[in-house]
C-alpha cells in the first residue's frame, strides 16, 4: 500500500493550508481517512492507549447488518414483480429485475445525500462522517420500488439538511434521519408511497384478480367500517396462492418497500446488530414486548375485524420487524440511559401498533411512532438522569 | 475485617511486559527534576532557586501561588543545573545535578509514641516544610489538598489496578514502620477516619496486612476497583460540602519516614515495564528521576514511547524525560504513528491482536479470552468523531453517575449540571477507561480537567 500512501502524499499539500484546493480539505481528508486510518497517536496526556474501535467500524457493523434485508429485498422486488405477471422464472432473473429497480436508488441515495454530507462538511469546516454511511441504506430499503429516483434524491436531501445538518451534524440530531425521509415522502408524495398500487413493480399485463395491496392495507380495508370480513379470510383470497400466509409474511415474499418485508432477513440483521453489541437489546427486546402488549389489547378488545387479527401477525407484517432492528436502535435518536431504553423502546412498540391499528389515516404506524418517540427520547431520559441528580442530592442532605 | 465490596463493571487491560519481580541494577541518573507540571491545580509556580545554587534533599525549589505555605522540595541534593521555562515564560522545570552522597534537610524526628501524642498542627508543618505535603490530594476536585481545611477523612487505596502497575509488594517493600507511623500521622490531621482499601482478589501487600488505626475496606472486581474515588464512592460518597483526603500508600510511606527519621527521603523504587522493554523488572532510584539510563540498550527497535505512569493516566515523557512526582512506573509502548491501510489492519480489517472492549465488525480480541497478553501501541485507531454512541461509559465505570450528560455539561459550561451530575466525585484516573473505549476517540479526562478547574474557579 506503500504506492497509495506516496501518491496522497505527494497530493496533500494542495489541499493543506495555503495550498491550491485548501477549501476542499475535508474531502481530501475524507478520502484519505476512508483507505487509511490515520497516523494520530494519543495526546502527550491522557489514556496513551485506545480500543481498536472507531466510529467508521461501527457504523459499517449496521451496513453489514442491513445486507440481507438489501439482498432479500432485491430478489423479492423481482419475485413480486414475475407474481403479478404470472410468470415463472428462476431466481436469478428475479434478482435481476430487482437489482436494475433497487440499485438505481441505493446509488441515488447515496450520491444525493454524501453530496449534501460533503457540502456542509465544505462549508462549515468539519470532518465528514459516517453517519450517512448507514443512513443512505436506510432510505432505499424504507421506500417501495416504484419510487420516482427524483423522490429519493429529494427526500434524502430533505431529511439530511433538516433533520440532522440543522442540529449541527452527526450525533446531534433529535429526529432518526432515515424516517424523516421516509415521512417526508409520504405526506409530499402520497401517491407514490402509499396505496396498494406502488409496492409491486407491475409490468404491461397482470394476473386476474391482481392487487398489489400490502397486508396491512388489506387488514385495513377489510377489517374495518362497514362489511367486514374476517382479516385472515381476506388474506386467504389474495391473487396468488400463500401471498399473505404467517410463512409468506415471516419470509418476507409479500408486497411492501424494498427491504422491510422480511421478518426473517431483520432477525438475521438483529442477530448480527446484538452479537457484536451495536444495536440495543434493551430497545428491541421492549419494542416487541411494546407492540405485543398492544396487539393483546387490541385482541381484548376485539370491536372489528381489524382489532380481532390475532397479536402476532402484527410482528411480522409491515414495517415493524425493520424498525424494531434497525430505526428504533439508532443511538443518537433513541433514548440513552438504560432506563430510558426500556421506556422508550416500550412506546415504541406500543404506538406502532395502536396507529397502525386504530388510525385509518395511516395503515403503517410503526414510522410515526419510532419519530414520536425520538422526540420524547429526550423528555425520558431528562427524567432518568433527574433520579440520578437527586440521589444525588439526597445523600448531600441527609 | 469488613465485607468485600463487589464491583462488577470495568475492564481488565492485560498489556504484555509486566515488570519482573526482581530488582535491575542500573546507574543512577546524574540528574534529576521537579516538574510544577505534575502538580495539577498548582498556579504560576515561582522558582525558589537559580541555576548554580546548592540545594539539599527537602529543600524547597519552587512555590505556588495558591498553595502559600507548601513547599515543593528538591529529592536529591546538589547544584540546581538548569531551570527550563516554556511560554511566557512559565516555570516547567528545575533540573538538579546530584551528589553522589545525597545530604539531607533535617527536621523534628518523632518516636512512633511521641507521634501519637503529637500536636497536629506541628505535624502539619513538618509535612509541609519538607515539601512532603503535595502528596496529599483532595476531593473534590483531586488537586493538592488545602493546608488549612480539615477533611471528613483519609482515603488509601492499597492497590494500583491500572494496566503494568507496579507491585507495591516490591515497591513498598520492607517499609512497614514507616507506613505505620504516616497511618498514625494522618490520623491526626482529621477528625473522621482513616481509610485503606485492599483487593480481595489480588495478592495484599504484606505492608498492609498488620496495619493498625485504619478502617479496612475489601474490593473485588476489575480496574478500576483499585482508584481511590471508585473507593471513596462505594464507601462514602462525595456530596456537595464534603472535602476528604487521598494518599497514595507511597505518599503514606514518605510521610512516616520523615517523622521517624527526620528527612525526606526521595528514595524510590519503580517498575520498568511494557512490551517495548527488553529486560523488565524494578529499579531503585529518586523521585524525578532522568529515565535514559534505566532504557540505555534496554529498548527494542522501533519508534517507542516513554511514558511516566501506566498507559490509561500516564504523560509521554520522551526517552531523555523525567520520572514524575507521583509515578511508580516507566512503560514503554510502540508509538503507532502509522497508516493502516482500511481492508487489511484499518478500519474494516479483521483485528485479533488489539484489544477492543467491543465486538463491532471485525472487533475479534474477545475470541482471546481474558489472558491473552496485548502489545497496544498509542494509535488513537480512528478519529475524533461527536459522541455517538450510548451505553458503553457506564459499563466501565462503577458509579451511580452518567459520564457523557456529564461531559456534555462541561462541555456547556453549565456549573449547576456538572454538580448535579456528579463532578465533586471524579477525577482523571476515574474517567481513563472511557477515555480508552471511546468510540469517538474524544480526549475524556481533559475535558473532565476543564470541567474541574471551571468549578474551582466559581
Amino acid at each position: 500500500m506503500k504506492f497509495l500512501q506516496d501518491i496522497f502524499d505527494k497530493l496533500e499539500p494542495n489541499f493543506k493550508k495555503g495550498g491550491k484546493y485548501e477549501s476542499l480539505f475535508y474531502l481530501w481528508e475524507a478520502q484519505r481517512t476512508f483507505i487509511f486510518t490515520p497516523k494520530t497517536t494519543a495526546p502527550p496526556r491522557g489514556a496513551q492507549i485506545r480500543d481498536a474501535i472507531d466510529l467508521k467500524r461501527m457504523m459499517f457493523t449496521v451496513v453489514i447488518a442491513l445486507i440481507p434485508c438489501l439482498l432479500f429485498g432485491i430478489w423479492n422486488t423481482g419475485h413480486m414483480h414475475y407474481l403479478s405477471a404470472g410468470q415463472e422464472v428462476g431466481h436469478l432473473d428475479k434478482f435481476l429485475y430487482g437489482l436494475w429497480l433497487v440499485l438505481p436508488i441505493v446509488l441515488v441515495s447515496y450520491i444525493s445525500g454524501g453530496l449534501i454530507e460533503v457540502a456542509f462538511a465544505l462549508l462549515r469546516k468539519h470532518p465528514v462522517t459516517e453517519g450517512f454511511l448507514v443512513t443512505g441504506m436506510l432510505i432505499p430499503l424504507v421506500v417501495p420500488a416504484t419510487i420516482p429516483l427524483w423522490q429519493v434524491a429529494v427526500g434524502t436531501i430533505f431529511s439530511v439538511v433538516l433533520a440532522k445538518e440543522i442540529f449541527g451534524g452527526v450525533g446531534m440530531n433529535i429526529l432518526n434521519v432515515a424516517l424523516t425521509a421516509r415521512a417526508f415522502l409520504f405526506f409530499a408524495y402520497p401517491t407514490e408511497i402509499s396505496g396498494s398500487e406502488v409496492w409491486i413493480a407491475t409490468g404491461e399485463e397482470v394476473v386476474q384478480g391482481y392487487s398489489g395491496a400490502t397486508a396491512l392495507g388489506i387488514a385495513a380495508e377489510v377489517g374495518t367500517g362497514e362489511n367486514q370480513i374476517p382479516v385472515l379470510e381476506a388474506f386467504s383470497n389474495a391473487f396468488a396462492p400463500d401471498l399473505y400466509s404467517m410463512k409468506s409474511m415471516f419470509i418476507g415474499t409479500i408486497p411492501g418497500s424494498i427491504g422491510e418485508t422480511s421478518t426473517l432477513m431483520c432477525l438475521i440483521g438483529a442477530i448480527i446488530l446484538l452479537i457484536t453489541g451495536v444495536g440495543s437489546w434493551r430497545i428491541m427486546l421492549s419494542m416487541l414486548v411494546g407492540g405485543v402488549a398492544m396487539g393483546l389489547i387490541l385482541n381484548g378488545f376485539g370491536s372489528n375485524e381489524f382489532l380481532k387479527l390475532p397479536f402476532y401477525y402484527h410482528l411480522v407484517m409491515g414495517g415493524f420487524a425493520f424498525g424494531l432492528v434497525y430505526m428504533a436502535t439508532d443511538p443518537v435518536t433513541a433514548a440513552q440511559t438504560q432506563t430510558g431504553k426500556w421506556i422508550y423502546g416500550f412506546f415504541c412498540g406500543f404506538f406502532a401498533i395502536l396507529i397502525r391499528v386504530l388510525n385509518p389515516a395511516y395503515p403503517e404506524g410503526v414510522m410515526l411512532a419510532i419519530l414520536l418517540m425520538n422526540v420524547f427520547a429526550p423528555l425520558i431520559d431528562y427524567y432518568v438522569v433527574g433520579a440520578n441528580k437527586k440521589r444525588r442530592l439526597k445523600r448531600a442532605t441527609v | 475485617m469488613s465485607q468485600i465490596i463487589r464491583l462488577k463493571k470495568g475492564f481488565e487491560i492485560n498489556l504484555a511486559g509486566e515488570a519482573k519481580r526482581e530488582i535491575l541494577n542500573r546507574e543512577q541518573p546524574e540528574t534529576f527534576s521537579v516538574k510544577p507540571t505534575d502538580f495539577v491545580g498548582v498556579l504560576r509556580p515561582k522558582a525558589l532557586v537559580k541555576p548554580g545554587d546548592n540545594v539539599k534533599a527537602g529543600t524547597p525549589v519552587f512555590s505556588g501561588k495558591n498553595y502559600p505555605g507548601v513547599n515543593f522540595a528538591s529529592p536529591v541534593s546538589g547544584e540546581v543545573a538548569d531551570v527550563v521555562r516554556g511560554e511566557k515564560r512559565a516555570l516547567l522545570e528545575i533540573r538538579i545535578l546530584a551528589d553522589k552522597d545525597i545530604e539531607y534537610e533535617t527536621f523534628d524526628q518523632f518516636t512512633p509514641s511521641d507521634l501519637n501524642n503529637a500536636d497536629p498542627e506541628a505535624l502539619k508543618k513538618e509535612i509541609l516544610d519538607s515539601g512532603l505535603w503535595p502528596f496529599i490530594i483532595q476531593r473534590p476536585f483531586a488537586v493538592i489538598a488545602d493546608p488549612n481545611d480539615s477533611p471528613k477523612a483519609i482515603y488509601i487505596s492499597g492497590f494500583d489496578s491500572n494496566p503494568l502497575s507496579a507491585d507495591y509488594g516490591m515497591t513498598l517493600k520492607g517499609e512497614e514502620k514507616y507506613f505505620q507511623a504516616g497511618i498514625d500521622a494522618l490520623g491526626k490531621l482529621t477528625e473522621g477516619q482513616v481509610h485503606l482499601s485492599i483487593s480481595s482478589d489480588r495478592e495484599v501487600a504484606s505492608i498492609f496486612s498488620q496495619i493498625t488505626g485504619v478502617q479496612s475496606h475489601k474490593f473485588h472486581g476489575p480496574h478500576p476497583s483499585g482508584n481511590v474515588g471508585v473507593q471513596i464512592h462505594h464507601i462514602d460518597s462525595i456530596v456537595k460540602g464534603d472535602l476528604v483526603w487521598t494518599v497514595k500508600p507511597e505518599g503514606v510511606v514518605k510521610i512516616g519516614k520523615l517523622f521517624l527519621e527526620g528527612r525526606y527521603d526521595a528514595r524510590r523504587t519503580i517498575a520498568l515495564a511494557g512490551s517495548m522493554v527488553k529486560e523488565t523488572g524494578y529499579i531503585e532510584t529518586y523521585v524525578g528521576a532522568r529515565v535514559d539510563k534505566f532504557l540505555r540498550d534496554n529498548l527494542k527497535e522501533g519508534n517507542t514511547r516513554v511514558i511516566s505512569g501506566n498507559v490509561l493516566t500516564g504523560e509521554s515523557i520522551g526517552q531523555e524525560g523525567y520520572l514524575g512526582f507521583y509515578d511508580d512506573l516507566i512503560t514503554v509502548i510502540p508509538e503507532g504513528d502509522e497508516e493502516r491501510f482500511f481492508l487489511t489492519t484499518g478500519w474494516l480489517g479483521p483485528i485479533m491482536s488489539r484489544l477492543s472492549f467491543h465486538r463491532a465488525w471485525g472487533l475479534m480480541s474477545f475470541l482471546n479470552g481474558g489472558k491473552k497478553k496485548y502489545d497496544l501501541d498509542t494509535n488513537l485507531n480512528g478519529e475524533e468523531r461527536p459522541f455517538v454512541q450510548t451505553g458503553a461509559f457506564e459499563k466501565v465505570l462503577p458509579m451511580d453517575i452518567y459520564p457523557v450528560y456529564l461531559l456534555k455539561a462541561i462541555m456547556a459550561e453549565d456549573y449547576d449540571e456538572m454538580e448535579a451530575l456528579g463532578i465533586y466525585e471524579l477525577a482523571e484516573e476515574d474517567l481513563s477507561l472511557c477515555e480508552f473505549i471511546d468510540v469517538s476517540k474524544m480526549p475524556v479526562q481533559s475535558i473532565l480537567r476543564e470541567g474541574i478547574q471551571l468549578m474551582m474557579e466559581s
